[in-house]
C-alpha cells in the first residue's frame, strides 16, 4: 500500500472516528465481560453460600440463573457488537476507503 | 483430604482437557486402567459410514486444492456461518462433551464453572481481534504479528509458538482418540492411533483447509443434533420442568450418600451440594490464573486464529464468531442438562455401574451411558462414532495449523526470504504434514501410558502467554518493536513452560515428586507468565533504541490503517 494512500486515509476526520469509536466501544465490552466473568469467579471463590441459596421452596438455587445468565451475557454482548459493527462501522469504513481510492 | 485434592486435580484436568482441545480427554491415567469393551457393530458402522462420507468430501475438495491458499485457508471462501460452525466444532471436542457432562454429573454446579471458563473467551476474540486479525493476516497468524516487523525472529518465535502448542495438543489427541477408542468401540489402542493418524492425513494432505472445514462442521452438526436429542428426552422426562429435574438429581444422590452409610442429615446436605460451587476454586489465585490461560488462550491457539483466514473478509469473521459464541454457548447449556439426566437415568440404573457402584468404563462415560439409557443401542452407536469424528477433525485442523506454521513462516518467509513458489510451498507443507502425521502416531503410542493432562494446560497457557501477548502489542500498541515482541514472547513462553513443569500437577503428580514439593502452587501459570509476556514485551520495545525499532514504530500507521479498514487486505482468491 503506498504511503500516500495511507496518510489520506489516515487524516481523513471519519477515519478518526471509526478508529476512536469502534476501539472505545471493544475495550469497554471488553471490560464488562471481564467484570461479569471475574465477578461470577470471585463469587465462587469468596462467596460460595451466597450461590448455594435456594430459590423458593424447591432446589434451584440462586447460582443457577446466575451461572445461565453469564452464558446469555457472553453471547448477547458478541451480538451487541456484532450488531453495530456491521450497521455502522463498516458503512463508516466503506466510505472512507471509497473515497480514498477515488 | 488428599481424595478430596485428587478429586480437584481430576476436575481440574476435565477443565483443562475440555477446551478447544477435543484432546486429552480426561486424565490419561483414569483411562488408561479402563478395561477394553465388548466390540460395539453398530457404532463401527455408523462410523465408517462417516468416513465414507467425508472420504468423498475430501475428493470434491483436492480438485479444488491447487494453490497454497486453498489448502491452507480454503481459499478464503468459507462463509461466516460455516466458518461459525467450524470454529464450534472444534472447540465442542469429545473432552468437551464427555468431560463437561461427567463433571456436572459429579459435582452438578462445578460443571457449569469450567464451561463458563471457556465460553467467556470468545467475547474477547471478536472485540478485539478476530476482524484486525483478518485485515492484516493471509494464512498464518504469524502474518498479523509480523506483519510491520523485521520477518526472520518474529516468525521464528510465532512458528516456535506454534510448533510447541501443536505438538502438546497433537499428543494429548492421539492418547485421548485412542483412549477412548478402546472404550468406546472395543479396538486395540495402537489400532486406534494408527487410524486416527492415517485418516488424519488423508483429510489433510488431499483436501487441505477445505475437507478439513467440512469434516469439522458435518461433525459440529451431528454432535449438537445428537446432544440436543440427549437434552430434549432428559427434559421430556421431567415435564421440561428444570425444579423437577434438579429435585430428583439431589435426590439421587441423597440416596447414594445415605447408601454410603452417611447419617441423614449429612446425607441431604450432600446431596444438596450439587446445586451450587463445591470443592473445585479453593484458592482466589488458582481460581483467576486458571480463568486467564482458558480466556486468553483461546485468542492464541493457532489453530482458532488459523480460521479467520478462511473468510473473505472483516464481516465474515466478525459473523463467524457469534455464530461460534452462540453454538458453544448453546452446547454447554446441553451438558449441563446432560450431566443431570445422567445422574437420574444412569447413576440409578445398574445395568451402568460395576459392583462398586462406579459408572462402568470409568467415569467419562455419563454421556454415553445416557444416550444408551434415552435412545437405546442404535442411539449409543451413534453418539460413539460422533466421538470419535470429533477426534479427528480437531487433529486434522492441529496438523494443518502446524503444518502452515513449518510450510508459510519458515519455509517461505525465513528460508526462501518470501520468494516460495506456491507450487514449492504446497508441496512442503504436504511432506509437513505426513512428518506431523508420523510423529503425533509415534508419540502417541510412545505417551500412551503418560498423564497428558499436563499437555493441555501447558498448551493453553503457552498459547495465553506467549502467542496471545505478541499478537495483542503488535496489532495494537505503536510503540511495540521487533526486539521486544520476540524477547516478551519468549519469555512468556519459556515461563510459561517452567511454571506449568514445578506445578503440582506436573512436579508431583507426573514426576512423582514428593508431595508439596513442588515450587509453584498454583493450577496455572497464566496470571505470572502472562505478565512476564506483556512486561517483557514493553520493557524491551521501550528501551529498544535500534534503526530497526524506528522503522517498526514508522510502520504502524500503515498496518492500523489496513486493519482498520480493510484496504489492501488480501481477498478471497477468485474461483
Amino acid at each position: 500500500m503506498d504511503t500516500d494512500l495511507t496518510t489520506r486515509i489516515a487524516n481523513d476526520p471519519r477515519y478518526q472516528q471509526l478508529k476512536a469509536s469502534r476501539s472505545t466501544f471493544g475495550w469497554w465490552l471488553t471490560l464488562a465481560m471481564l467484570v461479569v466473568y471475574y465477578g461470577f469467579i470471585l463469587l465462587v471463590a469468596f462467596d460460595k453460600p451466597f450461590l448455594a441459596t435456594r430459590l423458593g421452596q424447591g432446589v434451584t438455587t440462586i447460582g443457577m440463573p446466575v451461572g445461565l445468565a453469564v452464558i446469555v451475557f457472553t453471547i448477547v454482548i458478541t451480538g451487541i457488537y456484532v450488531r453495530r459493527a456491521n450497521r455502522e462501522f463498516d458503512a463508516l469504513s466503506e466510505q472512507i476507503v471509497k473515497e480514498a481510492l477515488k | 483430604m488428599s481424595r478430596r485434592r485428587d478429586s480437584m486435580r481430576q476436575l481440574l484436568t476435565l477443565a483443562a482437557l475440555s477446551g478447544v482441545a477435543a484432546a486429552a480427554w480426561a486424565a490419561g491415567a483414569d483411562l488408561g486402567q479402563a478395561e477394553k469393551q465388548a466390540t460395539n457393530w453398530t457404532a463401527i458402522t455408523m462410523f465408517a459410514v462417516f468416513v465414507v462420507g467425508t472420504l468423498f468430501i475430501t475428493k470434491w475438495a483436492a480438485a479444488k486444492t491447487k494453490s497454497a491458499a486453498d489448502f491452507y485457508t480454503a481459499g478464503g471462501g468459507i462463509t461466516g456461518f460455516q466458518n461459525g460452525l467450524a470454529i464450534a466444532g472444534d472447540y465442542m471436542s469429545a473432552a468437551s462433551f464427555l468431560g463437561i457432562s461427567a463433571a456436572v454429573m459429579v459435582g452438578g454446579f462445578d460443571g457449569l464453572i469450567y464451561s463458563i471458563g471457556f465460553l467467556v473467551g470468545w467475547p474477547v476474540v471478536t472485540f478485539l481481534l478476530a476482524e484486525r486479525l483478518r485485515n492484516l493476516g493471509k494464512f498464518t497468524f504469524a502474518d498479523v504479528a509480523a506483519f510491520r516487523f523485521d520477518q526472520t525472529p518474529v516468525r521464528v518465535f510465532a512458528a516456535s509458538g506454534t510448533l510447541v502448542v501443536v505438538a502438546f495438543y497433537l499428543i494429548a489427541q492421539m492418547v485421548g482418540a485412542g483412549q477412548l477408542i478402546k472404550l468406546l468401540f472395543g479396538l486395540e489402542y495402537w489400532i486406534a492411533v494408527v487410524i486416527v493418524g492415517a485418516l488424519m492425513m488423508v483429510y489433510v494432505l488431499f483436501g487441505g483447509m477445505t475437507a478439513t472445514t467440512w469434516v469439522q462442521i458435518i461433525k459440529a452438526c451431528l454432535l449438537l443434533a445428537g446432544a440436543t436429542f440427549m437434552a430434549f428426552m432428559v427434559l421430556l422426562h421431567f415435564g421440561f420442568s428444570t425444579e423437577a429435574m434438579f429435585a430428583k438429581a439431589v435426590d439421587v444422590k441423597t440416596g447414594i450418600a445415605t447408601a454410603a452409610g452417611k447419617p441423614a442429615a449429612e446425607a441431604a446436605a450432600q446431596g444438596f451440594s450439587i446445586m451450587g460451587p463445591g470443592g473445585f476454586i479453593k484458592d482466589p489465585v488458582s481460581a483467576i490464573s486458571f480463568g486467564m490461560a482458558l480466556m486468553f488462550g483461546t485468542a492464541g491457539l493457532p489453530h482458532i486464529l488459523m480460521r479467520f483466514f478462511t473468510v473473505p473478509n472483516a464481516k465474515e469473521a466478525r459473523k463467524s464468531v457469534l455464530w461460534a459464541t452462540t453454538w458453544i454457548g448453546y452446547f454447554y447449556i446441553l451438558t449441563f442438562i446432560i450431566g443431570f439426566g445422567a445422574i437420574t437415568f444412569v447413576l440409578t440404573n445398574p445395568q451402568f455401574l460395576d459392583a462398586k457402584g462406579g459408572l462402568l468404563g470409568g467415569g467419562n462415560m455419563a454421556a454415553i451411558h445416557l444416550a444408551n439409557a434415552v435412545g437405546g443401542n442404535v442411539f449409543l452407536g451413534f453418539i460413539s462414532a460422533v466421538a470419535f469424528a470429533t477426534i479427528l477433525a480437531v487433529v486434522a485442523g492441529l496438523t494443518l495449523s502446524g503444518a502452515s506454521a513449518v510450510s508459510h513462516d519458515l519455509y517461505a518467509t525465513v528460508f526462501k526470504k518470501g520468494n516460495a513458489d506456491s507450487a514449492a510451498e504446497l508441496k512442503v507443507s504436504r511432506l509437513t504434514t505426513v512428518a506431523l502425521g508420523i510423529v503425533a502416531v509415534v508419540l502417541g503410542i510412545v505417551f500412551e501410558k503418560q498423564n497428558i493432562a499436563f499437555m493441555v494446560s501447558l498448551a493453553f497457557a503457552i498459547a495465553a502467554s506467549a502467542n496471545f501477548p505478541v499478537l495483542l502489542m503488535s496489532v495494537l500498541w505503536k510503540d511495540c518493536t521487533t526486539r521486544g515482541a520476540v524477547i516478551g514472547g519468549f519469555l512468556g513462553l519459556a515461563s510459561s513452560v517452567i511454571l506449568t513443569i514445578v506445578s503440582p500437577s506436573v512436579w508431583e503428580a507426573t514426576l512423582g515428586n514428593p508431595k508439596g514439593s513442588a515450587l509453584f502452587p498454583y493450577a496455572s501459570p497464566a496470571l505470572f507468565s502472562m505478565t512476564i509476556g506483556f512486561v517483557g514485551i514493553w520493557l524491551f520495545s521501550v528501551l529498544d533504541r535500534s534503526p530497526r525499532a524506528r522503522q517498526d514504530r514508522a510502520g504502524f500507521l500503515n498496518q492500523q490503517v489496513r486493519s482498520e479498514t480493510g484496504i489492501g487486505a488480501s481477498g478471497a482468491s477468485g474461483h
